[in-house]
């Protein structure tokens, strides 16, 4: 949305008050002012999409919380980046997602399981999205077990930077998941191995071949052998 | 048999919002879309193959591997369940000797669940896909080899009331362009009136949208007329798939030109001049009578360029959804018109200015452009006679459940519920235990909380809602959790993804109303947190409400969760 430049909003941020031009997400006001507000999905680099919502926060107690990534600032607002709704969201979600998604090489989600007081045991029993490691490239490996669902690097194979479009989402709700077309190999995809995508994955998802060789105690050798050239997959790339 | 190059050749030079058509075109023939049918559509439409693949993985009706000759969709949403969804299912699994969701070994038959089919005035209800003929509805279920060999059934839906709206008895066909007459509220309006006095009439009549949301018609009318961006849009949303409400499809199937008038009205309000209805997949007579009447008005000269020798034209295109409730949310809509997979946009913008295509667009429900002739030709006041000041003019319900005469009723909000429940719908069969007001969305009632008079004011102040005008009623027969996890089921189904509270929340909520008899320690506080956080974080309406039976429910009966009173 075009906002006039030279018009202002002013608001409180909890209990501070600030003015900043329109159009100002909740976000950039708060960093404004040094608060601090979690963040998954959210990256500089790709189109905000509102996904995680742990980010929310409670404007002026009304019925649904705002995703500061996203809401723009509103004139007379009182905005509390922090109080009962808002951190029982936060929490649920988080735990939720842990006890959905492999987050052990998550270490900033990690970080924000603890700060806000997120149980990983919360949910027992409870279905986790399973996936069989890929890997079927010489660049890198995808772990989808390990994947949030951030969308970050389908956009950025398509029209966020690479226009490649590689990648889609396969199936919805719970059991929505990154895919290519018919579950094709990276080498038989239009991928181009621009390695974007393993920049902005926020977990372990995307691996980089050459890291994820040396984790399971490969030797460089052994892994220079491996990422040689693309082609497509063979019975020894499962060994290696 | 046609082949897939014939199928593609009336798409060549057409764009993205052409995939769903296509889609359909290739699902009816074939039964599925396969790696080459989508890599030729990518070359025909110009667009990526892998975006291809996502959006038929989207979409419940469309399948990337091989269906049935003959694909049966059976409801298992609450009204069939208390009816008997389960027995077909069975019925049908021993008969064919596979499970649901297994091909038969001679690639025959598949038998899927399906949610709502909008046919639950006559539960159990299934919808029939047959290779190359298309889709069928087949409803009450009395022989499941109706459903594998073809049957010819007639159905007649109750309806009585005040017959405002609905005029057509139950036995007659669908309204033919003579008997509807000659769109004379069009004709009048065209003539006399400008844009701003048609939507000045709607503001006066207090015409409430009937979809769900309960937004102002005229209001919204007056935000699109009034957004600098050209083209404007019309859209009909036809996608009624709220388990427990057929409203929309009686209408459609019974009175199709009252339907397409108020279209023309509409947009000669907002000032559009190119409309879509857009109908779920599963309403495939509908959808026939729709395209039939479109055909016969743009044939009258109703439809079509300078409509009455003036400067207004209109179209009208139909769009069939393809199986994802989600699609009825205004902006998964658009998307789904522009061939994307069903995900809700972020609000704002909202569609009065950024809507269908990036451009103006008013969203409207059937039942509420149903309205828009009957205002315009007898005028506000006459249209407020019925129902209350905050609830104007009549409203049409959908009953289902345990009650002798389930139907659509076309009531004047303010009668309660127990005088509709007895005087419209003939009574209850078997004690009272419970009603879910306002659809799967919506909330129940105790049989003490049923004096509540059915306007959109007095539902709200007891914290439930008309929603989608659909009521369940259920007797103490009823298993009230098995009810629940059919609730759960559907949102946990029908979510499209994304965002993390409801792609996670429902199928959290599912898995602990699965083990209601046996609850772990802390269920209630888990489903309490889970349904609080999609109610307040989630991003859409559907994730909004996914948990407001199950709240409802919570606090009516602590029993039923293992808590006490
Ligand atoms: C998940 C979801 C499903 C919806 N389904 C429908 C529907 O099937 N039909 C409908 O008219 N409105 C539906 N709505 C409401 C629409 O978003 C929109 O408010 C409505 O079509 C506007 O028309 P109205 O103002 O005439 O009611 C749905 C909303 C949500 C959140
Ligand atoms: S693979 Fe990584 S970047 Fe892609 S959606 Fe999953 S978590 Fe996000
Ligand atoms: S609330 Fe549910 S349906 Fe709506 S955007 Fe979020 S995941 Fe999708
Ligand atoms: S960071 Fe705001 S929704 Fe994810
Ligand atoms: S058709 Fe089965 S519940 Fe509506």
């Amino acid at each position: 949305m075009s906002a006039n430049p030279n018009h202002t909003v002013s608001l409180t941020i909890d209990d501070q008050p600030v003015t900043v031009p329109a159009g100002t997400t909740l976000l950039e006001a708060a960093h404004t002012l040094g608060v601090d507000i979690p963040l998954i999905c959210y990256h500089d680099a790709t189109t905000a999409n509102g996904l995680c919502r742990v980010c929310v926060v409670d404007v002026n107690k009304g019925r649904l919380l705002q995703p500061a990534c996203i809401a723009h600032c509103q004139h007379n607002t009182v905005v509390e980046t922090s109080n009962e709704r808002v951190e029982r969201s936060r929490r649920t979600i988080l735990e939720m997602l842990s006890s959905a998604v492999d987050l052990r090489q998550a270490p900033e989600i990690q970080a924000l399981l603890d700060t806000c007081n997120a149980d990983r045991e919360r949910f027992p029993a409870a279905a986790r999205r399973e996936h069989a490691l890929i890997d079927d490239n010489p660049f890198y490996v995808r772990d989808y077990s390990q994947c949030v669902l951030c969308w970050r690097c389908v956009q950025v194979c398509a029209e966020d930077a690479q226009y490649t479009f590689a990648l889609t989402l396969g199936q919805r709700g719970f059991h929505t998941h990154v895919t290519t077309l018919f579950e094709i190999p990276m080498t038989e995809s239009p991928c181009v191995f621009c390695g974007q995508c393993i920049g902005v994955c926020p977990t372990g998802a995307l691996k980089p071949k050459i890291e994820f060789g040396l984790e399971n105690g490969l030797s460089p050798e052994e892994i220079r052998r491996s990422t040689r050239r693309p082609r497509k997959r063979q019975p020894q790339d499962e060994e290696a | 048999m046609t082949s897939l190059e014939d199928l593609l050749v009336p798409y060549r030079g057409r764009a993205r919002d052409a995939l769903l058509p296509l889609l359909w075109d290739i699902q009816t023939a074939f039964g599925h879309i396969d790696h080459d049918a989508v890599q030729s559509i990518s070359h025909t439409l110009r667009v990526p193959a892998a975006e291809i693949y996502g959006v038929i993985h989207f979409y419940a009706l469309f399948h990337h591997q091989p269906t049935g000759h003959t694909t049966v969709y059976v409801c298992d949403s609450p009204s069939c369940g208390i009816a008997g969804a389960d027995r077909v299912i069975a019925a049908l699994s021993a008969r064919l000797g596979v499970p649901p969701g297994t091909l038969t070994p001679d690639g025959q038959f598949l038998v899927l669940h399906s949610p709502c089919l909008g046919l639950c005035e006559h539960a159990p209800a299934a919808l029939i896909a047959r290779r190359g003929a298309g889709e069928f509805a087949y409803a009450p279920v009395d022989d499941i080899d109706c459903l594998l060999v073809e049957c010819a059934q007639t159905r007649q839906t109750i309806t009585s009331g005040e017959g405002v709206m609905l005029t057509r008895q139950p036995q007659q066909p669908a309204q033919t362009l003579p008997e509807y007459g000659d769109y004379a509220a069009l004709r009048r309006a065209l003539a006399e009136m400008s844009p701003h006095r048609v939507i000045a009439e709607v503001d006066a009549a207090g015409l409430i949208g009937r979809g769900g949301a309960a937004f102002p018609t005229g209001t919204k009318w007056k935000l699109t007329h009034a957004a600098p961006a050209q083209p404007h849009y019309l859209v009909c949303n036809a996608d009624e798939s709220e388990p427990g409400t057929f409203k929309d499809r009686l209408l459609m199937e019974s009175q199709p030109h009252l339907l397409l008038e108020g279209m023309a009205l509409a947009a000669y309000a907002i000032g559009a001049s190119k409309g879509f209805l857009f109908i779920r997949g599963e309403y495939p007579e509908a959808a026939r009578h729709l395209q039939a009447a479109i055909d016969a008005a743009a044939a009258a000269g109703f439809l079509g360029a300078r409509i009455f020798d003036t400067d207004f034209s209109f179209d009208i295109e139909l769009r069939r959804g393809a199986g994802a409730y989600i699609c009825g949310e205004e902006t998964a809509l658009f998307e789904a018109i522009e061939g994307k997979r069903g995900f809700p946009r972020v609000k704002p913008p909202y569609p009065t200015t950024h809507g269908l295509f990036g451009k103006p667009t008013s969203v409207n429900n059937v039942e509420t452009l149903c309205a828009i002739p009957l205002i315009v030709a007898h005028g506000s006041a006459w249209f407020r006679q019925w129902g209350t000041a905050s609830s104007a003019g009549t409203k049409l319900v959908s009953v289902s459940g345990h009650v002798r005469r389930p139907g659509v009723y076309e009531i004047a909000p303010g009668l309660t519920l127990r005088q509709f429940l007895h005087d419209y719908c003939g009574g209850l069969v078997g004690p009272l235990r419970a009603v879910l007001m306002g659809g799967a969305a919506g909330t129940f009632l105790t049989p003490e909380e049923i004096d509540v008079p059915l306007t959109f004011e007095h539902l709200r102040a007891i914290g439930s809602t008309f929603g989608s005008g659909a009521i369940m009623v259920f007797n103490d027969t009823t298993d009230l959790r098995d009810v629940l996890r059919r609730l759960a089921r559907f949102f946990q189904h029908e979510s499209c993804g994304k965002c993390f509270p409801c792609q996670l929340g429902t199928q959290r909520q599912l898995e602990v109303l699965e083990r209601l008899e046996q609850p772990l320690p802390g269920d209630p506080q888990r489903l309490r947190d889970i349904g609080l956080t999609m109610t307040e974080a989630s991003l859409c309406g559907l994730g909004q409400t996914a948990a407001s039976a199950v709240l409802s429910a919570m606090q009516r009966w602590p029993e039923l969760f293992g808590e006490t009173k």
